[in-house]
């Protein structure tokens, strides 16, 4: 049983739009899975609707997370399972410091895994945790001082995704368009944080229009995706011929299955 | 704000805290109603000087003749002839919280009042019903001459000094409830602090309604003499009646030259309380006054906390946080009048509407002519969290001088679905994601809370967005 299996997912829009047509994909821990495609193929929203976006409508198919169906769950439900979105634009919450906001999640999180109970994490404990990690991303430390997205660069908010997810510890993450708005070494960074968190313990599904991140996470699989539906897949070499090439030799030809 | 969201997402669920009552075994309840009687019997209860009495009968005329203000909220439900204006709790006022009676002991111990003064407290008043039935400063501050009474005893022990300064800063037909409160007022706070003295801790007063249809009427008087500092907190609950009661108070503050007072007001009164209160303070020279007030509670409230400009270089601020529920208005804002130059005045006003409350930003600010180099600046934010709540600003201003500073600026924000989103993909719920976010927009005023005020009013806010989503 894979840990999340997506299954002919169809996802439209409030206006009835369809998106997404027909999606067929499994991801298990240990794998770093690239979906690439060009702009407005639906990437996003694919991304959207695993979290439990209400702006999109899940008009076919299936999720399962373990075998079991998450379409009926909120996104506060999906992220307990272990699900967790780095965002293309994340949203800035002013007023809320980065610490005290990663500390509410965590604590969200680990009342959920209690069944209920709450069972904060110790304070010594989650300082210890959020300096080790963003020693390793490099954040500076005043950082975790700071409101929450407010004010933030582009690559500022990249990094505090990474370092969200670093915290959070999901078991899928699916990563948005992280790369943009990066520059090379920042890029690096936050590339070497995804690649570490990636093990027993996690997977991850890498959403990009570039090969560039890919060049540091090295994808075990890459599943080209245009309008809408995976077109292609296959090894790393696939983003490689993909750069060389283009999107535009990829006929809009379906393939379904496993990875 | 974590350890506060923790203690708080246990307590989901739970409705307002305060809302229980004590039996009612007082010493002296006057009858309902206002009458010349009915004012007069209190001041004789009281064994006061005749200025005082005569004042009393005055300001009952002027109460009288007033009209009820047809403008801000809605006071049509208050029915002055079934109040009662006077209740004596207990006979004599206790040193120690053993001393009480134990049903109202019992209620200090429940709204924690106590253990805050062991822990971060100067001074603690306690007013239940009409009565200051607890009061207490520590020794240290008492020996250098700082006082700390309950307004009757300071009427008491002190007669010139209030007699210098009472009804001064609010004349008392300055409104229709300024005038009732003169009439009929008991309890409040009576503070003086010495020429140079700082009072670290702050000194607290606590205000507690019990019986149904109760008129609360304290009255304060803040004397903050050259140099000195003082922070002064208040603290309201009341029970949930199905009728009304009333709270409408008089705050006066003196703040003399190069002194400060910060006046912060936490008022988490029941949803069946019209609160109607007028708070004033003059700062002279280089004085500075702020203001910083909460208002959470009551089914109406009509307070604009001012401060008058009267000495070069005086500096005035007022931090307004209104949360409007279902059925309630939140009617709340600040005033600014500069009369001297080089005078600086900021008000800063949050506020909150959701499940069809209705809050408003009602202020003035006005500068003389001769105040050269005023500078103001206001600046209101609301959040709106429904389709069905309301928000409303009503910003006057008066200008009769050119060589000036003023700034003005409105916003009004609803709580977006990504945010909402964003939030939840981390794990928070619903109701936890909009409580952080409305925690955050407040946040510019809780930080200049005290650490024990700040968890309190979080705590008050998270309690306030309970079933307000989803």
């Amino acid at each position: 049983m894979a840990l999340l299996e997506i299954k002919n997912l169809h996802v439209s829009t409030e206006d009835g739009t369809e998106i997404v047509r027909g999606v067929d994909l499994s991801v298990n821990t240990n794998e770093v899975h690239a979906i690439m495609g060009p702009n407005g193929s639906g990437k996003s929203t694919l991304a959207y609707a695993l979290m439990g976006h209400p702006a999109y409508e899940i008009t076919e198919g299936d999720i399962l997370v373990d075998g079991e169906s998450i379409l009926e769950l909120e996104a506060d439900e999906r992220a307990q399972r272990g699900l967790f979105l780095a965002f293309q634009y994340p949203h800035a919450v002013p007023g809320v410091t980065v610490a005290s906001f990663l500390r509410s999640a965590i604590n969200a999180v680990r009342k959920a895994k209690a069944g209920g109970e709450d069972d904060p994490i110790k304070i010594p404990e989650f300082r210890k945790r959020l300096d080790a990690a963003m020693k390793q991303l490099k954040v500076p430390k005043e950082m975790a001082g700071r409101y929450l997205n407010d004010g933030f660069s582009g690559g500022e908010k990249k990094r505090v995704e990474i370092l969200q997810m670093a915290l959070l510890q999901p078991r899928l993450a699916v990563l948005d368009e992280t790369d943009s708005g990066l520059d090379i070494d920042a890029l690096r960074i936050v590339a070497g944080g995804v690649r570490e968190l990636v093990g027993p313990e996690m997977g991850a599904l890498v959403i990009t229009h570039y090969q560039r991140i890919l060049n540091y996470i090295k994808p075990d699989f890459v599943h080209v995706f245009v309008d809408g539906r995976i077109v292609r897949e296959g090894g790393p070499e696939l983003a490689e011929q993909l750069e060389a090439e283009g999107y535009e030799t990829f006929t809009p030809e379906p393939v379904g299955g496993e990875a | 704000m974590a350890t506060t969201e923790t203690q708080v997402v246990g307590e989901i669920g739970n409705e307002y805290r305060y809302g229980f009552h004590d039996p009612e075994d007082y010493f002296f309840k006057s009858q309902r109603g206002l009458t010349r009687e009915v004012v007069a019997a209190i001041s004789e209860h009281k064994d006061e000087p005749q200025w005082m009495r005569d004042f009393r009968l005055k300001s009952l005329e002027y109460f009288e003749a007033r009209p009820m203000p047809e403008w801000g909220g809605d006071l049509s439900g208050i029915d002055f002839d079934n109040i009662y204006y006077y209740i004596k709790p207990t006979e004599t006022q206790a040193k120690s919280w053993e001393d009480l009676p134990p049903d109202i002991k019992q209620t200090w111990d429940r709204l924690g009042i106590p253990e805050a003064e062991r822990k971060f407290l100067a001074g603690v008043g306690a007013q239940y019903e009409s009565e200051v039935v607890y009061h207490k400063l520590q020794a240290e501050l008492e020996e250098k001459g700082v006082l700390f009474l309950d307004m009757d005893s300071g009427l008491r022990e002190h007669e010139d000094l209030v007699r210098q300064y009472f009804g001064t800063i609010i004349p008392q037909n300055d409104n229709k409830f300024a005038a009732l409160n003169s009439a009929v007022w008991s309890g409040g706070s009576f503070i003086y602090v010495p020429p140079g003295v700082s009072i670290e801790m702050p000194l607290q007063a606590y205000f507690r309604i019990n019986a149904e249809n109760m008129g609360q009427f304290e009255r304060t008087l803040i004397i903050v003499d050259e140099g000195a500092y003082v922070h002064y907190v208040e603290g309201c609950t009341a029970p949930i009646y199905t009728t009304d009661s009333l709270h409408s108070a008089v705050v006066e503050i003196i703040v003399k030259p190069g002194a400060r007072c910060r006046y912060t007001t936490i008022q988490n009164w029941s949803s069946n309380v019209y609160n109607l209160v007028t708070k004033r303070a003059v700062a002279y020279e280089n004085a500075t006054m702020e203001w910083v007030d909460g208002n959470l509670g009551s089914k109406q409230t009509m307070k604009y906390p001012a401060i008058w400009l009267m000495g070069e270089g005086a500096h005035g601020e007022v931090l307004s946080i209104a949360f409007a529920g279902e059925g309630q208005h939140q009617d709340a804002g600040g005033k600014a009048v500069h009369v001297a130059p080089n005078t600086s005045s900021v008000i800063t006003s949050k506020s909150i509407s959701k499940n069809g409350g209705r809050s408003s930003y009602r202020g003035l600010l006005e500068v003389a002519k001769g105040a050269t180099g005023a500078r103001s600046k206001v600046v209101c934010d609301a959040l709106i969290l429904d389709e069905e709540s309301r928000t409303d600003t009503y910003p006057y201003i008066r200008i009769d001088e050119n060589d000036v500073d003023i700034g003005h600026e409105a916003t009004v924000s609803k709580i977006g679905e990504e945010q909402l989103f964003y939030l939840m993909s981390r794990g928070l719920s619903e109701a936890e994601a909009a409580a952080m976010i409305v925690s955050g927009f407040v946040e510019p005023i809780t930080k200049e809370l005290p650490l024990e005020y700040a968890v309190e009013m979080n705590r008050l806010i998270q309690l306030q967005m309970e079933g307000s989503v989803g």
